[in-house]
């Protein structure tokens, strides 16, 4: 049996109308990712890749290099203008772009995780800690009072949010701690993809160190599988097996981390690597 | 007995766009490691040692050559060309690598960070920290600094630390950068004494020593490299 969770082929997504010139326009050798010639920008063009059950996959790149859009799109927050992907889960193969609005909402509900850099995407800042974990439970079709509770217990212990606080709105919470309730909120379901999205990007240094870690852990744990996007090369050092390089939305080169960051092959992961370390 | 690894003609230069300028770094490198013996390779400081070790393990990608690993099945694989899922399925199980750094997590404890590749191959966690303590004891790390992050200790306590990591789940094939790099002469000797257990139990090893009595005690092979060659400029004729 195959080891594959995931499997991405040829994702694109431009914003605008576009153009037949869009694609051979834009991309790192021309330095841009907007179109000369009808102001498009082409955000994402012709992402492949695969994921394995328990890997950690990371993306690096710069702002705009289309590393969020990537995840947004596998995630349904967003719409690929082509290629596909296809989900591998329980024996059964979901083309992710094919499913009807209700098969993707269910899929996100219970499949899938998502943390998001900014909390205000991820929770609701109008029910407590509780609620929002709640909210995911009761959305995947548990309707137990008392197992809800319990299961947001576990959850938020295990992602160390101090029980007695598990009733307050976490907006009274500390920008670290609602990144651990978003966390504790993606997990309740145990879902085995959860796309992670500059988690710890405007965190202090103490403070991501325990994300990071908290990650790994449920990561060993759970064996889930995990998209890291961040344009931190420190983050996917820590995390990441695998690393796609991406640049004007083209993964311009892909590797195991430690030979992106100690051998990388492109001139611009050259230029990213010397830049950074 | 076949050989674990067997490296034939194996060249690694890097190419850097910005400068427009290739820097060989090893060159037509032919070793074999065996189960239960240690090839030490030596040569002056830039003659590719340390990239020998980093293109076997992959972080560095081969510029020529063929690097066959025999694994546990009997199966031969070419690490110069495998799939990166593959490489790390062989990291996780077959091929360990112990350099001079230690790189973990800032928050785990020296216990864990011991326990970690035990952890990750499927050993529950209790006996994985048993075996680290073990493995920390036998390198005289003072227990009051087991709970402690490393992040915190001296150079030689740091590379105790990260020897212990690198021999706890007894690959088929260990790497050892200059494993013994930071430590003082009693330390040192113990490290020595691992290594000679790891070789007693069938470990094949291909070591990177500075001091020559370690290369005299420990290896069975010895494999020279020559000095670096000169960098190529694509710019200029030449750069010396």
């Amino acid at each position: 049996m195959s080891n594959r969770i995931l499997e991405v082929c040829g994702l694109s997504r431009i914003y605008g109308s576009g153009c037949p010139l869009c694609v051979e326009s834009t991309g790192p050798e021309n330095d841009t990712n907007i179109c000369p010639h009808c102001g498009s920008v082409v955000a994402v063009h012709g992402v492949s890749f695969d994921l394995f059950r328990g890997e950690i996959l990371g993306i690096i790149g710069e702002s705009g290099s289309g590393k969020s859009s990537t995840v947004k799109m596998l995630y349904f927050d967003d719409t690929p203008t082509a290629g596909e992907a296809v989900f591998f889960d329980n024996g059964e193969r979901h083309e992710l772009f094919r499913q009807n609005a209700a098969q993707q909402r269910s899929l996100r509900n219970k499949r899938f995780g998502m943390v998001y850099q900014n909390p205000h995407l991820g929770l609701n800042f109008q029910v407590s800690a509780g609620g929002n974990i709640a909210e995911r439970l009761l959305m995947s079709d548990l309707a137990h009072y008392g197992e809800i509770r319990r299961r947001a217990q576990e959850l938020l212990l295990r992602t160390e949010v101090l029980p007695e606080r598990m009733d307050q709105n976490p907006k009274t919470f500390s920008g670290g701690m609602q990144q651990r309730v978003q966390i504790a909120k993606a997990l309740v379901t145990r879902p085995p993809l959860l796309f992670l999205d500059e988690v710890t990007t405007g965190l202090d240094l103490s403070v991501q160190a325990a994300i990071l870690d908290l990650i790994l852990e449920i990561q060993q744990e759970l064996n889930t599988a995990m998209i890291v996007v961040t344009h931190d090369l420190g983050v996917i050092r820590l995390l990441a097996g695998r690393t796609l390089v991406m640049k004007h939305g083209r993964v311009v080169e892909a590797g195991l981390t430690d030979q992106i960051l100690e051998d990388p092959q492109h001139a611009y992961t050259q230029r990213l690597v010397a830049s950074s370390l | 007995m076949q050989p674990v690894l067997l490296v034939e003609g194996l060249a690694k230069e890097f190419f850097l766009h910005e400068q427009r300028k290739t820097i060989p770094s090893c060159s037509n490198v032919c070793l074999e490691s065996r189960q239960g013996k240690l090839t030490a390779i030596v040569g002056p400081t830039g003659a590719g040692k340390s990239s020998v070790l980093k293109c076997i393990y992959r972080t560095y990608l081969p510029s020529a050559g063929r690097i066959m690993f025999r694994d546990r099945s009997g199966q031969s694989t070419d690490l110069a060309r495998a799939d990166e899922h593959q490489m790390l399925r062989l990291r996780q199980r077959e091929v360990g690598f112990v350099t001079q750094f230690l790189n973990c997590l800032p928050r785990k404890s020296a216990l864990d960070v011991v326990a970690e590749p035990l952890i990750s191959a499927g050993v529950n966690r209790t006996a994985a920290r048993t075996s680290a303590g073990d493995m920390l004891a036998r390198l005289a790390v003072p227990e009051r600094l087991w709970c402690v992050p490393p992040a915190t200790f001296s150079g030689g306590e740091k590379q105790r630390v990260n020897l212990a990591r690198g021999l706890i789940s007894r690959p088929r094939l260990l790497l050892l950068d200059e494993p013994t790099a930071s430590l003082d002469p009693g330390t040192t000797d113990l490290a020595v004494k691992l290594i000679e257990t790891l070789k007693e139990d069938g470990v094949a090893m291909i070591a990177i020593f500075h001091q020559p009595d370690l290369v005299r005690r420990l290896a069975d092979d010895v494999v020279e490299l020559a000095p670096p060659m000169v960098v190529k400029d694509n710019n200029k004729e030449c750069l010396s």
